[in-house]
């Protein structure tokens, strides 16, 4: 077992126990729910929109080459630095150097969950820049000192108690159970970084190879000024968030708003050109775009999978998984958790370190069936079962599945281990659950179900017999 | 080789083998297709936002209601300028910050107070401390209740999220169905030389970051008001 799984069953373990967190998780995603299906309502068709935001993403995809080409081009063309990045080393370098080349200190933020992937902030740090989060959540969470729990509700997991001792502790303010005023604390705290802050750092929803543009969705404004008033932006966005033109975000952005947060279309959706255009008043002197690959391109080279590249990070998968709901964002220990997380995270990652979170999934295809691209999830975690046990086979699970084979097939055989295992099932209870079980693995959190009294062949020899007596 | 050479070489690389088409998990034919069809005919299945300019404009008032903003439909200009003199005076401004335009000159002139001109560039604390940020837009969208500002049209990048109130001055025309007509009407006006910033604006600044709770004016304006005429 790697380290990486043991860890994950033992906070499994500790969290799913935890009534607080439970009851946390469970109002917030009640709340999601019920905006949601709401907002669905309103579509025409919903299930069409699914398919076509699905072909959108495929043609996107499956021409990546090609759209990516023109995106980069077509910002290059105004101005824009672009840069191409294979590895998380790279794009880390490349953003640490423009910052320092600026001999700038303060960078601000918005949420940008490939900086989380590439662990930009901490990499910023070391270099001696001071990095704040401006999206409230992250904001929070980076008080906290911890990665957000969740890919659009960051802090999620926290009561208005939690935020308010936070603030209190970290920034001197006054005790208060009102969401209304702890917004505007941070929002005062915020306010000062914008004005200092040299540099500021954004990722991308969408890119648009039509006209060489970002999309950038967010709801509280501070990703519109991040992008307004530090003197350098950079943009840092995967090589998958490719869209081939400016008119699919007609289809996009209530797509994600609706499976994301329950909102028609979010608060600010904005597309970004380039830098300070001649004439305009404002806006940053440089623009930096950095396309990361990190992995992308192998998932691509997988046909089975590709579509998982599809993914607009709506989070709606997480939001109905019964496991994420149940084990929380930060037992999963990775950038992305949930579903797509547990689909992608392999790939990227390691397939042998991180398969056990493709076995975390009751599979019922929840995540599936609410996924509004369309991504085959489910299918994903089954595949990623099967391509583990190709690429290093479990010997003893095979031992035993040969030995069972064994047995079922001989008739004989079988009713003797029938007998015996009615005979000393009776006993089993003594050890039960303890380390001395052989049925450990299962019995742990699991019940075993008796033996049956009589088996149906039993039944049928018994039946028939009492139908000729007849 | 460059680091581009390299990525897009692996992209071609990887795409050599087909992927299978989108939707068609367990042998399933999607229920409606677009294959080969531009995006915009999936207009039908989105949330429609009324085809005649009644219609349109129930519409946007109806999201407004929603989303928290000030929508406000004048009969003319006068009663306009009426309106915004009346929020003025109600919210005590005594300093906006605006850009030049036919629209928001008459909302500056109407108001006759200090005025913050972006033009020619602007100190950010001195924005800050504006009561109002005054803009126009390009176009209001019916289905959202939203509207698009650019950096060109509206006075920058931060005019409209810097002051605690934005008040958007506009034209009944400016009003269109969906989405796909107002990115249509984007790309017609500008095409081939875009402003920097396009950013379609759906009601006041938001976040749900505590509790799902929520509250307005996170980062960006407290208040929007949309009066038109
Ligand atoms: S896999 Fe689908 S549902 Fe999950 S985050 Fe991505 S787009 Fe949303």
């Amino acid at each position: 077992m790697s380290s990486e799984s043991q860890e994950f069953l033992q906070q499994a373990e500790v969290i799913t126990k935890d009534l607080r967190h439970r009851g946390l998780i469970q109002t917030a995603l009640r709340k999601y729910e019920v905006a949601r299906d709401k907002r669905k309502s309103a579509f025409g068709d919903w299930q069409s929109s699914r398919q076509a935001a699905a072909e959108t993403k495929w043609e996107a995809i499956n021409h990546l080459d090609k759209y990516l080409t023109e995106f980069a081009d077509k910002l290059e063309a105004r101005g824009t630095k672009v840069h191409w990045c294979s590895t998380p080393d790279q794009a880390r370098d490349i953003i640490v150097k423009i910052i320092a080349d600026k001999k700038a200190r303060c960078v601000i933020k918005s949420k940008a969950m490939t900086a989380e992937e590439i662990h930009l902030n901490a990499a910023m740090e070391k270099a001696g820049f001071e990095v704040v989060e401006s999206d409230l959540g992250e904001y929070i969470v980076q008080l906290r000192k911890e990665p957000p729990y969740h890919i659009v509700f960051p802090a999620m997991h926290l009561t208005r108690d939690d935020i308010s001792d936070l603030f209190q502790k970290e920034l001197g303010s006054a005790p208060t159970r009102e969401p209304e005023e702890l917004t505007m604390i941070a929002r005062r705290a915020l306010r000062k970084k914008y004005i200092q802050a040299d540099v500021g750092i954004t990722g991308a929803n969408f890119a648009i190879a039509e006209t060489g543009m970002i999309s950038l969705t967010e709801n509280e404004g501070n990703a519109r000024l991040t992008a307004a008033l530090p003197k350098t932006m950079i943009t840092l966005l995967g090589i998958e968030k490719i869209l081939p033109k400016m008119e699919d975000l007609a289809l996009f952005l209530p797509m994600l708003a609706t499976a994301g947060a329950g909102q028609t279309v979010t608060g600010y959706n904005t597309l970004y050109g380039g830098p300070k255009q001649p004439g305009e008043v404002d806006g940053p002197e440089e623009w930096h775009v950095v396309l990361l690959d990190n992995q992308r391109s192998i998932l691509l080279a997988d046909p089975e999978q590709r579509d998982s590249l599809h993914c607009i990070r709506c989070g709606a998968c997480l939001n109905v998984c019964p496991i994420f709901r149940n084990v929380g964002g930060h037992t999963y220990g990775t950038t992305y958790s949930g579903p797509i997380g547990s689909v992608i995270t392999p790939h990227l990652r390691g397939l042998q370190s991180w398969k056990h979170l493709s076995s975390s999934s009751s599979l019922c295809g929840a995540c599936t069936e609410t996924c509004p691209v369309k991504i085959d999830l489910h299918h994903h975690l089954l595949q990623n079962r099967r391509n583990a046990s190709q690429e290093e086979p479990n010997a003893m699970e095979q031992t035993a599945y040969k030995a069972f084979g064994f047995v079922a097939n001989r008739p004989g055989m079988w009713q003797v281990g029938k007998e015996l295992a009615r005979m000393f099932q009776p006993l089993h209870k003594f050890v039960l659950g303890t380390k001395l079980d052989p049925a450990r693995a299962w019995t742990a959190t699991r019940d075993v179900q008796p033996v049956a009294k009589e088996s149906f062949k039993e039944w049928w020899q018994k039946h028939k017999a009492e139908k000729q007596a007849k | 080789m460059t680091e581009r050479e390299k990525i897009l070489g692996r992209i071609r690389e990887a795409l050599t083998v087909p992927a299978p088409r989108p939707g068609t998990h367990g042998g399933h034919e999607p229920a409606a297709t677009l294959v080969g069809r531009p995006v915009h005919s999936a207009k039908p299945w989105l949330p429609d936002g009324g085809e005649t300019p009644e219609a349109q404009i129930a519409y946007f008032r109806a999201a407004s209601l929603d989303l928290k903003t000030d929508f406000r439909d004048a009969p003319d200009e006068g009663t306009a300028m009426a309106i915004l003199k009346e929020i003025a005076q109600a919210e005590g401004w005594k300093k906006i910050a605006t850009h030049r335009s036919e629209l928001t000159d008459k909302a500056a002139a109407a108001l006759g107070l200090p005025i913050l001109h972006v033009e020619g560039g602007y100190d950010k604390n001195e924005m800050e401390a504006c009561d109002v940020g005054i803009t126009e837009c390009d176009v209001l969208v019916a289905q959202t209740g939203s509207l698009i500002v650019t950096s060109r049209s509206s006075g920058g990048r931060a005019l409209s999220v810097l002051p605690p109130h934005h008040v958007v001055i506009a034209r009944r025309e400016q009003l269109v169905r969906d989405l796909t007509a107002a990115f249509a009407l984007i790309q017609q006006k500008y095409e081939g030389n875009y402003p920097s910033m396009i950013s379609l604006v759906t009601g006041p600044s938001r976040t749900g970051d505590i509790e799902r709770i929520l509250v307005l004016g996170a980062h960006g304006p407290k208040k929007l008001t949309v009066i038109l005429w």
